[in-house]
This record gives structure tokens, C-alpha cells and sequence, in this order.
């Protein structure tokens, strides 16, 4: 390996070394505070070497990944997203008696694992990071684990990812048995001359994209959703939900893209189909829920099935370039969006026993009650709802563009037919957020300190910033895609 | 610049008022009047500045040069978004009465509002800025930006501050709006990937999508989604269900706003987008809107004169006066056009006069049905005599406003259609009954001894002079009126080349 090649991965060795350092550390000498510390400059070792790797980026290292912008792109996501959740669970992990030092570790593995995933070009690649992410999410999401709620969530989301994980691997066994290789590249050259017959590719692929329809949630592949998100502590919900996605997708859209799988029509017409059943299905379940995380699950769920439109308009090589961009935009704005809304309401409910379950009441009068909180949480939902001036607006409108460039209508009959139904249950949160004072009768604190405030309007800034002025970062992604 | 700083007024004095209420109660209402009554009095001096001959020139097609005032900003070149504002003659009548309602809805909630004033006229004067917004933007994101905001704080105001059922009613006014403006927003980019392919720049300026060559079928279906966000907005039959609700549920202020200006810009997104955009398409639209537009008159008339409630009787109203409003754009002549102008300010007056006369006698007997009223006049002559004359004004009387818009659409009307002409003039006959029954119901007939209540005082009765002021101006000189609008309208006809 050269230098060069070292440059392009420094990142992932910034990652590793802070991990290693971060476990040495807690054996010889246990403190949150210098863990937190600790943790938080890997982040930022890691997302500020992205600059250096960006000079020497598109660059090829190894068969097994390629640093090029959009997986740099994505590194500083994962790494600005992943401090974001630690400053968020600080106040959690106060709370919680014994060892929180190891929370940090695993946050730290679990974004390398989101990082190889975003530089994977190869099948190994692939799996490795996949399994580092999942693996350490297993552990995070049952971090309290004194209580019930989180470890139910733990046991299934380990059981169904596992299988899920263990179904992807088996479509790529077949495929590497149908093509002898496991170079996303060179995949794609092979796979049409492959001799084995089309039912084993027709098999491999089915149960390739099934482990990671999973993993990114798309209907039907949805169910352990709600659950896990439901008992995860809400940073860890909203890490589980904006990175790990946003990870797999693009390790799919790489995929996709190496491969050049888009020549496979009927394979993106699947990916089409499953996109609508996410944006009714996620939408429709959204309605009958009242508990806000629950709400928040099915509502990512429909996201996804926003996102995957990309697939159907990159059919047209014309249009691709177009449709990388605004699954970028879309992922960095959702990602903004979620953690924030997760953050907020990991304050709501701060202090109490059965502080993972926020349900609508618990937001009732929050207006009245803690207007800060309140109004930035209304930007957040406003943000997932696509209303204008926020983040989410934006995405929403690259995505439609990005569509109607294609010229897929029914995809786009289900995407306004979708949001219009979600804007019913977001503004039923708000409306519990502006009940009256005499209209409900609660009496819980919300706490959180100064920082996890000024944390939480951080990313309500970055919201509105992406949504009035989103000029710089559509030049920046259009100029590297 | 002048157009932004005519929204930031709005924008920085709702930040303004919603804090003022940490220092006295009283302030945030203050704050309101003061930051409607600048942004009033701005409006007039950059107009009063402007060459009067500006006033008679036909604004064209090409770019923004002819307009009164033009402002084109780059924003999201990426996309060719620009902040692209402009104002011409219609813009500046429907900012006049936006503005002056504005004053009217401040008035309306001083002593209603005692929950959380400062936010309450946030809210308000944030709706006002969205409107203003609407009436003024030319680039077509910018405009639904602003159409989408508006929505925001108006659904606040009816969740917050509505009354008894105001979950339902705002829920249901802002998924109806907001359903309907996705498709306008699906329609907006399509229309402008059009633009891409014909002019191979991407734009989203009004200039540069006017005139724009479509297949029929597209433009079809393009327009349509326009259409529908309009006319959900309007509201014409059979999208007017959410109405109803929202006006009965919001506070007095806010019932003001949304009959007076916000029923307007789906009037006014009709006349400036979706008939210029897709002349052709509109064309063969043309039977079915006029249909619908005579179906609101008639049925909401209908419904009007079986209501109990005074605000639901006063929202149903706006349905069967938006129908002419609907006529008269789709009739698409000089006549009729003018007819739908007039029609949408004074409506915007009369109508707004109407719901604050409904909140003040809800605030004074906590009820709105007319059944429990009855001899009002007697006790409170002040609020009869202005029940009177707003209710006369609203079934058409010679003499004020809306009589000359009624006139005017059903002339224009049936030169082109003598048959819907010759059924929408029912609608005058329908509208007097439901007018007169509502006076005779609240404010005449025996009134309960009980009743102690309190008339107008001098802030109510100097809303109701300035609103009786404009109808009788509007009604008896409406020339200026017509001069200010006849260059749009003609540049607006020239657009669609040969007419409707």
C-alpha cells in the first residue's frame, strides 16, 4: 500500500485507532467524562481526515473499497451523526448506574461499521461492515439493561437482523458460486455470463435484496420496526434509524451502480414496487399509533420508500446523476431531521422509569410548558412532514424532481398520496404540543441540561439552514457526482 | 427591495409581538396594529412614489421591466430558483386588502384573545406576511413556499385559539390545502421540466414558463393540478367541505382572515397561474368550472338558509360568492373579469365585516346559534344596524360593492353563456333570503329580558365605519378600482391569445 492509499483510508484508521484507544482506556481507568471526550475527538479526527482523503479521492484502495467523494460525503455524516447521539445520551447514560463507558466504544464501532459500508466496492467489504454496524447496535440498543422494554427490543431486533444478515450472505454465496467473483464490478460483467441458470441468480438476488430490504425496513420486510424503536433508547433509535439506513442504502446504490444492476428491469421494478407498499404502508400504520416513537417508526418506513424512488429514476442513465444527488440530500436532510426528532424526545420523558415509552400525552401542552423544546421539536416534525423552509422540503422536492424527470407517475401518485396522509399524524403531535393548559393534567419535568440544548438547536439550525439555503451543498454534491 | 421589506415588517413583528408579551399583555396587540399600520403605510408611499402613468401601462409577458416593481434575486441557481418578486396593479389591490384586513383581524381579536396574545399575533401577522408573499411572488417555487407557509400559522391560530371542535377543523382545513398543494407542487415541476427540455435552461420565473408549447395531454393534466389547488383553496364546490369547519372553529380574527385574503389567493392563483400557464387547457376546462362555480352558488345558498349557526350561515355564504368569483374567471372577458376582481375585495370586506360582528356576539352570549338570539337590534341597535347593512351588502344591494361585482360577472357572463347566466343571477334572489333571515333571526323578534349585553364600543364601530367606508366607495365609485386592474387583466387576456 502507498501513501496515498493510506490518506484514502484514513478515516476508517482514525475510527479503528480512537476505538482501540477508547478500550485501552476504559481498562486502565474508568471516566465518562474522558470517554465522552475521547470519543467525540475520534469523530472529529475521522470527519476532519476526510478532508485529507478527499485530495487523493476517487482513488481505489485494495479491491475491497474506493474512496471517492460519496463515500467521503457520507463518513462526515456518519461521524457528525454519530456525535450528535453521544452528546444526546450523555444525560441517558448519567442516569444509568453502572459502566456507561462502554456505550462509547460501540457508538465508535458502529460508525467504522457505517464508514466501510459507505467505502465497500466489494462483497467482503460489504458483509464486514454490515456486521460491525448490527453487531454494535445490538449491544447499544440494549444498553439499559435493567429495563424490560429495551432488552425485548434487543432479543428481536438480534434474532430477525441475524437471520436477515445470515439470508444475505447465503444470495451472495449463490451469486459468487454463479459468477466466481464478489467485486461489485466485475459482478456485474460476470453475471451475464454466468452459466449456472437464471433461477440461481433469480434466487440469489432475492435473498440478497430481502437481508437488505431488512435492514433498511421497506415493506414488507418492516415488521421488527416498530418494536425496536419503540424500546431502543431514543439517541440509539435515532442513530439506528438515520445511519445504519442511510449506510445500507448506500452500499445498495453502490451496488446498483458498480454493478450496473439498473440493466435489470424488473429487478428495479420490484425495488419500485416495494417503494410504494412503504410510503402507503408506513404512512397508513402511522395513523392508528399513539406512541410517538411508534409514530416516528413507521413514519421512517415510509422515508425509505421515498428514498428508494431513486432506484426507479436511475433506469435512465441520463437521469442518474440527478437521482444519486437527491438520495444524498435526502439522506443527509433525513438524518438531520430524526436524530434531532429522537434527541428531543429523549428529553421529554427524562428521569422516569419507563422513560423509552413517550407517548402523545406526554407532549401534551409541551408549548405551554417548555417552549424551546416544543418549537424545535415542531420544526423537526414540519421537517418530516416536507413543509417548506426546512430540510425536508427540500429532499422532497429534489425526489419529485428527480421522478418527474424520469417520468414515473405512479411512483409519484403514491409519494403525494403518502406525504398527505403523514401530515395528518405529525400535525397530531403538534396539536398535543398547543393543547391548553387546563386541558391536560401533566406534571412531567422534562430535564436536560444546557448542553443537550444547545445540541438539539444545532440541529434544528442545520434544518432551516438546508431548507432557506440549500444552494452550497446541491453546488458541492452536484460538482463530485 | 421594497417588496421584501414589506414582508420582513410582517415577519419581524410577530418575532417582535410574540416577545412583547413578557413585558405587559397589552403590548403584543399594540405591536400588531403598529406593524400592520407600517407595513399599510409603506405600501403607499413606494406606490405614491411611482409615476402615475405607470399605473395605466399593460405589464408584459416578457419579463418584469413593465411591472410597478420587480425584484429578481438568484437563490438556488442550481435549480434556477430565484427570490423573484413583483407587484402590478392586482397584486397591489389584494396587498391593500390583505393589509387592511389585517388591521380589521387586529382590531377583532383586542379583547377576544386573553391566551397567550404575544403568540396569538405572531401567528396572525405571519399568516398576513405568507399572504402578502402569495400576492407577490412570480417565481413559481416562491410562491409555493409562500402558499405552504401561510398555512402554518393559520392552522395554529384555529388549533390553538378555535373554539370547541378546533382539532377536527384544522386539521381538516390544512390536509385538504396541503393535499391539494402537493399536486400544485408535482404541476410546478413538471411544468418547469418542460421549460428544461424546450428552453434547455431550468427556471422556475413565471416569464419563462408563460407561453410554454405542451403536449395537450400534459398540459392537461399539468393544469389540473393547479386547478385543484385552487380551487380547494377558493373554495368551489365540491372541495368547500373544509370551510365550513375552519370558519366556524377559528376565532374571530381568524375567520377574518381566512374568508377576507385567504379564500382570495386561490381566486388569484386561478387568474395569474393556471388559466395564463395552460390557455388551451383551460379552454376545454372552462364548461366544467363554470358548472362547478354555479353549483357552489346554488348550493351553498342552499345550505346557507338551513344553517342555525351564524358563522357556519356566514362561511356557507362564501361559498356561493366564490362561485361567481369562479364564473367570472372562466368566462375569461373583460366584464366578467373585472366582475371577479371586484368581487374578491368586496366579498373580502363584507365577509370579513360578517364573521367579526359573529365573534362579537359569540364573545357576548357564548353561542352561536341564531336560535338563541333574537331581538338583538333592541339591546345592541349599534350591532343591528351593522348586521344590517354588511347582510345587504352581501345579498347584492345597488349601491355597494358587491352589487357591482355580482353585476359586472353576470354581464360578462352572459355574453358568452346566457344560460348560466340566466341561473347564476338566481343566486341573488337565494342570497337575499339567507341575508334577510339571518338579521331577522339574531336581531329581530322579541328579545330575553335577561339578556344583559353590551353594544359595539369605539374600536368595533371604527372597523365597521372603515369596512362600511370601502363598500360604499367600492359600490358607488368603483372606476379606480377597474383602472388599477384593467391593464393586468388585459395583459393577462393577451396571454391566452384569442380568449377562453
Amino acid at each position: 500500500m502507498t501513501g496515498a492509499d493510506f490518506q484514502a483510508l484514513l478515516p476508517l484508521v482514525a475510527l479503528a485507532g480512537g476505538a482501540t484507544a477508547v478500550m485501552l482506556q476504559i481498562a486502565f481507568l474508568r471516566n465518562v467524562a474522558l470517554t465522552t471526550a475521547m470519543c467525540l475527538l475520534t469523530l472529529a479526527v475521522a470527519a476532519g481526515s476526510c478532508l485529507a482523503a478527499a485530495q487523493v479521492a476517487p482513488l481505489q484502495v485494495t479491491p475491497l473499497t474506493r474512496a471517492d467523494p460519496l463515500a467521503l460525503v457520507f463518513c462526515v455524516l456518519f461521524c457528525a451523526a454519530a456525535a450528535a447521539t453521544a452528546l444526546l445520551s450523555r444525560d441517558y447514560m448519567a442516569s444509568h448506574g453502572d459502566e456507561p463507558e462502554e456505550y462509547f466504544l460501540l457508538l465508535l464501532l458502529s460508525t467504522l461499521g457505517a464508514c466501510v459500508l459507505a467505502y465497500a466496492t466489494h462483497v467482503a467489504a460489504l458483509v464486514l461492515g454490515l456486521e460491525l454496524m448490527s453487531v454494535s447496535l445490538y449491544a447499544l440498543v440494549a444498553y439499559p439493561h435493567k429495563s424490560i422494554l429495551p432488552l425485548e427490543a434487543a432479543t428481536k431486533y438480534l434474532v430477525l437482523s441475524g437471520a436477515a444478515s445470515a439470508t444475505t450472505l447465503f444470495g451472495f454465496a449463490l451469486l459468487y458460486a454463479a459468477t466466481g467473483t464478489l467485486e461489485f464490478t466485475a459482478l456485474g460483467e460476470q453475471l451475464g455470463r454466468a452459466t449456472m441458470g437464471p433461477a440461481v441468480l433469480l434466487v440469489a438476488a432475492a435473498m440478497v435484496f430481502a437481508g437488505l430490504a431488512f435492514k433498511l425496513s421497506v415493506v414488507p420486510f418492516h415488521l421488527w420496526t416498530p418494536d425496536v424503536y419503540d424500546g431502543a433508547p431514543a439517541p440509539v433509535t435515532g442513530f439506528l434509524a438515520t445511519v445504519s439506513k442511510a449506510a445500507v442504502f448506500v452500499a445498495l446504490l453502490r451496488l446498483f451502480l458498480d454493478a450496473d444492476l439498473f440493466r435489470y428491469r424488473i429487478l428495479v421494478e420490484i425495488t419500485g414496487l416495494l417503494a410504494i407498499f412503504s410510503m402507503l404502508a408506513g404512512n397508513l400504520l402511522a395513523l392508528l399509533q399513539t406512541n410517538i416513537k411508534r409514530i416516528l417508526a413507521y413514519s421512517s418506513i415510509a422515508h425509505i420508500g421515498y428514498l428508494l424512488v431513486v432506484f426507479m429514476v436511475c433506469i435512465n442513465a441520463g437521469n442518474r446523476g440527478l437521482a444519486v444527488e437527491a438520495a444524498v440530500y435526502y439522506l443527509i436532510a433525513y438524518t438531520a431531521t430524526t436524530i434531532a426528532a429522537f434527541g428531543l424526545l429523549t428529553m421529554i420523558n427524562a428521569g422516569h422509569s419507563d422513560r423509552e415509552r413517550v407517548q402523545l400525552q406526554h407532549v401534551s401542552g409541551l408549548l405551554w410548558r417548555q417552549p424551546l423544546l416544543a418549537g424545535l421539536l415542531l420544526v423537526a416534525l414540519l421537517s418530516l412532514a416536507g413543509i417548506p423552509l426546512t430540510a425536508g422540503f427540500i429532499a422532497k422536492f429534489y425526489i419529485v424532481s428527480a421522478a418527474v424527470s424520469g417520468g414515473h407517475w405512479v411512483l409519484l401518485a403514491a409519494l403525494v398520496l403518502g406525504s398527505a396522509i403523514g401530515v395528518y399524524y405529525y400535525l397530531r403531535v403538534v396539536y398535543y404540543m398547543t393543547r391548553r393548559p387546563e386541558e391536560h393534567n401533566m406534571e412531567r419535568q422534562t430535564v436536560g441540561g444546557w448542553g443537550i440544548h444547545a445540541i438539539a438547536c444545532l440541529l434544528i439550525g442545520v434544518i432551516l439552514l438546508l431548507g432557506i439555503a440549500p444552494q452550497p451543498l446541491m453546488a458541492y454534491l452536484e460538482s463530485i457526482l | 427591495m421594497s417588496l421584501v421589506v414589506l414582508i420582513l415588517l410582517l415577519l419581524v413583528g410577530g418575532l417582535v409581538a410574540w416577545q412583547a408579551e413578557r413585558l405587559d399583555t397589552n403590548l403584543p396587540r399594540w405591536v400588531a396594529l403598529a406593524s400592520v399600520g407600517a407595513a399599510l403605510l409603506y405600501l403607499i408611499t413606494i406606490v405614491a412614489r411611482l409615476p402615475a402613468e405607470h399605473f395605466s401601462l399593460v405589464p408584459e409577458a416578457q419579463d418584469g421591466t413593465t411591472w410597478l416593481l420587480h425584484l429578481k434575486l438568484a437563490w438556488i441557481p442550481r435549480f434556477g430558483i430565484a427570490l423573484e418578486l413583483a407587484m402590478d396593479g392586482l397584486s397591489l389591490l389584494l396587498l391593500a386588502l390583505t393589509l387592511l384586513l389585517g388591521l380589521v383581524a387586529v382590531a377583532a381579536s383586542w379583547s377576544e384573545i386573553d391566551f397567550k396574545p404575544g403568540l396569538f399575533q405572531a401567528n396572525l401577522l405571519w399568516t398576513l406576511a405568507g399572504v402578502c408573499g402569495v400576492f407577490l411572488a412570480l417565481d413559481l417555487f416562491l410562491f409555493f413556499l409562500f402558499w405552504e407557509v401561510m398555512l402554518i400559522p393559520m392552522y395554529l391560530l384555529i388549533a390553538i385559539w378555535g373554539h370547541e371542535n378546533r382539532a377536527y377543523a384544522a386539521m381538516k382545513f390544512f390536509i385538504f390545502t396541503q393535499a391539494s398543494g402537493l399536486l400544485m407542487l408535482l404541476a410546478i415541476v413538471v411544468l418547469a421540466w418542460q421549460g428544461l427540455a424546450q428552453n434547455g435552461s431550468l427556471s422556475f420565473s413565471y416569464f419563462d414558463l408563460l407561453g410554454l408549447p405542451l403536449d395537450g395531454r400534459l398540459a392537461w393534466w399539468t393544469m389540473l393540478g393547479f386547478f385543484l389547488a385552487f380551487t380547494v383553496k377558493l373554495p368551489a364546490f365540491p372541495f368547500h367541505t373544509w370551510l365550513p369547519d375552519a370558519h366556524t372553529q377559528a376565532p374571530t380574527a381568524g375567520s377574518v382572515l381566512l374568508a377576507g385574503i385567504l379564500l382570495k389567493t386561490g381566486a388569484y392563483g386561478l387568474l395569474r397561474f393556471c388559466i395564463p400557464l395552460f390557455p388551451e387547457a383551460s379552454l376545454h376546462l372552462a364548461p366544467a368550472a363554470m358548472a362547478l362555480g354555479l353549483a357552489g352558488i346554488v348550493y351553498g345558498a342552499l345550505l346557507a338558509f338551513a344553517q342555525s349557526d351564524f358563522k357556519r350561515l356566514v362561511a356557507y355564504s362564501s361559498v356561493s360568492h366564490m362561485g361567481f368569483v369562479l364564473l367570472g374567471l372562466y368566462a375569461w372577458n373583460s366584464l366578467a373579469l373585472q366582475g371577479a376582481v371586484m368581487q374578491m375585495v368586496a366579498h373580502g370586506v363584507s365577509t370579513a365585516a360578517l364573521f367579526m360582528l359573529a365573534g362579537a356576539l359569540q364573545q357576548r352570549l357564548h353561542t352561536r346559534d341564531m336560535a338563541r338570539m333574537g331581538g338583538l337590534w333592541h339591546q345592541a341597535p349599534r350591532m343591528g344596524a351593522c348586521a344590517m347593512f354588511f347582510a345587504v351588502a352581501s345579498l347584492g344591494l345597488p349601491g355597494l360593492g358587491n352589487f357591482v361585482a355580482e353585476i359586472l360577472v353576470l354581464l360578462g357572463l352572459f355574453a358568452v353563456q346566457p344560460w348560466l347566466a340566466a341561473i347564476a343571477a338566481l343566486g341573488l334572489i337565494t342570497a337575499a333570503i339567507y341575508a334577510l333571515w339571518m338579521v331577522q333571526q339574531a336581531f329581530q323578534g322579541t328579545p330575553d329580558e335577561q339578556r344583559r349585553m353590551e353594544d359595539f364600543g369605539v374600536r368595533e364601530m371604527a372597523a365597521m365605519a372603515a369596512m362600511m367606508l370601502a363598500l360604499l366607495w367600492l359600490g358607488l365609485y368603483p372606476q379606480p378600482v377597474l383602472d388599477l386592474a384593467q391593464p393586468v387583466l388585459d395583459s393577462l387576456q393577451g396571454l391566452s391569445g384569442s380568449g377562453l
